[in-house]
């Protein structure tokens, strides 16, 4: 395995402040907008993010939720074993809100499909948006974009990009995984 | 950083607690939780089994775990056929195997089974290829009902493990004593049966179970008691004098719950006899959990469906 360092030290750190400026731009102080991270990586991103937008706006009271898709996943049965679910902790109304969806990477949109599936069990959103920090771009089988992005990355199937959190692994980054080629 | 760990159960069917081991166990209720969340939100259904469909053979009667199981089956979307012995061609003379057949040609994927007889499960699961799920076999196993037993009893205490639990009144005609017994085992509690000695199996305690025929020192002993119903229609022969007597000596009543030195929980699997086992306000008091067994028995039922339709490839 060779790892290649995507993002790292301070530019991490300024990537997360540009996404959260950009969410203010369109959210303003938030009261009509909830942030869902997806599980189970995206919650950390989204646990950073909320915590940046309230350094950044105090006043506002920033609905942050986490959504476990386990359950409406299309791959069920069509690989080996079984994803362990994991929790879904939304105490708020969903209906009439906008929501930005937030997941740490967005590959082939087969995750976003089924937290959109999800989300309608909370009740019908104004608006759905999608947050991700790393884009892994031309390797989508359906149609989903992200409104806000970290970075774009040019990646194959083979590859795997890991987002690791100081929180949990000590370290604020975004790596490259390649298999070594003999 | 990793991805969750990847896991499934040891097992194709659930034909019995007996072939599950306590990390299968553990399994099914970490499952069973998150399933719980789905049933307390607004909108109570997963997509997860849309392409299974299950049948739901019962050739004895059952209410709860008839319902209980066709609600498990539609909260995760999968397709559902009834069918009852009694209004069947069974009553013309078919056999097991051909009802289940013809009902697999129809492309079914799973099967949940009740039958009069133990083992029933196990036969059909060595004749046809589609997931058995063992509704109640007989006085043998009920493993769903001993798995939302355990699951109510984590819940209240946090977990099973070096807690006492009492199994009181007709051990002999009970699926549920066995399958409870097996699974409260295996998860680390200490187990004990209580009952007149005709309704006690005569070599039970080869289980490891403590045997007691005091209904006051079997409470007084416990943290739970699981009281079983008075199997009436298995009363072929008289094991008790009459159901006034029996309910004198092990039917509990809020005067002998209340005269213990500390409060118990009490669960009952239904569907109970109010005024044999239990008195209608033991059955209606606070330290009753009835209700919540009902209400995890979909749970339970849901990540048993949906753990054992992974194994379908």
């Amino acid at each position: 395995m060779q790892n290649l360092p995507l993002l790292a030290g301070q530019k991490f750190q300024i990537t997360i402040q540009r996404l959260c400026r950009q969410l203010i731009e369109n959210h303003n102080d938030f009261s009509n907008s909830v942030i869902i991270g997806i599980q189970p990586r995206g919650i950390f991103l989204a646990e950073r993010i909320s915590a940046e937008l309230k350094k950044i706006i105090p006043a506002a009271s920033i609905q942050k939720g986490n959504l476990d898709i386990t359950f409406f996943r299309d791959d069920f049965r069509r690989k080996e074993g079984l994803l362990r679910p994991s929790n879904t902790d939304i105490d708020f109304i969903i209906e009439g809100k906008n929501v930005i969806l937030v997941d740490d990477v967005l590959w082939t949109g087969r995750t976003i499909r089924a937290a959109m599936d999800a989300i309608q069990a909370f009740g019908r959103p104004e608006k759905v948006e999608l947050l991700a920090l790393v884009d892994r771009r031309y390797s989508r089988h359906l149609p989903i974009e992200a409104d806000y992005i970290g970075i774009k990355v040019d990646t194959i199937d083979s590859q795997k990009v890991i987002v690791s959190w100081k929180e949990t692994d000590d370290k604020d980054q975004v790596l490259l995984l390649s298999e070594k080629t003999e | 950083m990793q991805t969750p760990a990847i896991q499934t159960l040891s097992t194709k069917h659930l034909l019995g607690i007996k072939d599950l081991t306590k990390r299968d166990i553990e399994l099914i209720f970490e499952t069973a939780s998150t399933f719980k969340d789905v049933l307390n939100r607004p909108i109570k259904k997963v997509p997860s089994l849309r392409d299974i469909t299950i049948a739901n053979i019962f050739f004895e009667n059952s209410t709860r775990t008839k319902l209980s199981f066709e609600l498990a089956e539609k909260r995760l979307s999968a397709d559902i056929i009834n069918f009852a012995a009694s209004s069947s061609s069974v009553s013309k003379g078919e056999t097991l195997i051909d009802t289940v057949n013809n009902i697999l040609a129809m492309k079914v994927d799973m099967v949940v089974m009740r039958h009069p007889y133990a083992g029933a499960g196990v036969f059909l699961s060595k004749h046809i290829n589609a997931q058995i799920i063992n509704a109640g076999d007989g006085a043998h196993e009920h493993p769903t009902q001993a798995l939302l037993d355990s699951f109510s009893i984590r819940e209240k205490y946090g977990e099973v493990a070096g807690k006492k639990i009492a199994i009181i009144g007709d051990v002999l005609h009970s699926r549920v004593a066995l399958s409870n017994i097996l699974c409260l085992q295996k998860l680390g509690a200490e187990v004990m049966v209580c009952g007149p000695t005709t309704l006690i199996p005569k070599y039970i305690a080869s289980l490891g179970v403590k045997v007691e025929h005091d209904l006051i020192k079997a409470l007084n002993w416990c943290d739970v008691a699981n009281m079983l119903r008075i199997q009436l229609e298995r009363q072929d022969i008289k094991f008790f004098p009459s159901l006034r007597e029996y309910s004198m000596m092990y039917g509990l009543n809020k005067k002998i719950l209340d005269s213990l030195d500390k409060e118990i929980t009490v669960m009952h699997p239904g569907p109970i006899n109010r005024g044999v086992e239990i008195t209608s306000d033991v059955a209606d008091s606070k330290q009753s959990i009835i209700l919540d067994q009902v209400e995890n028995g979909v749970a339970v039922r849901m990540a048993v469906l949906y753990l054992l339709a992974a194994k379908r490839g």
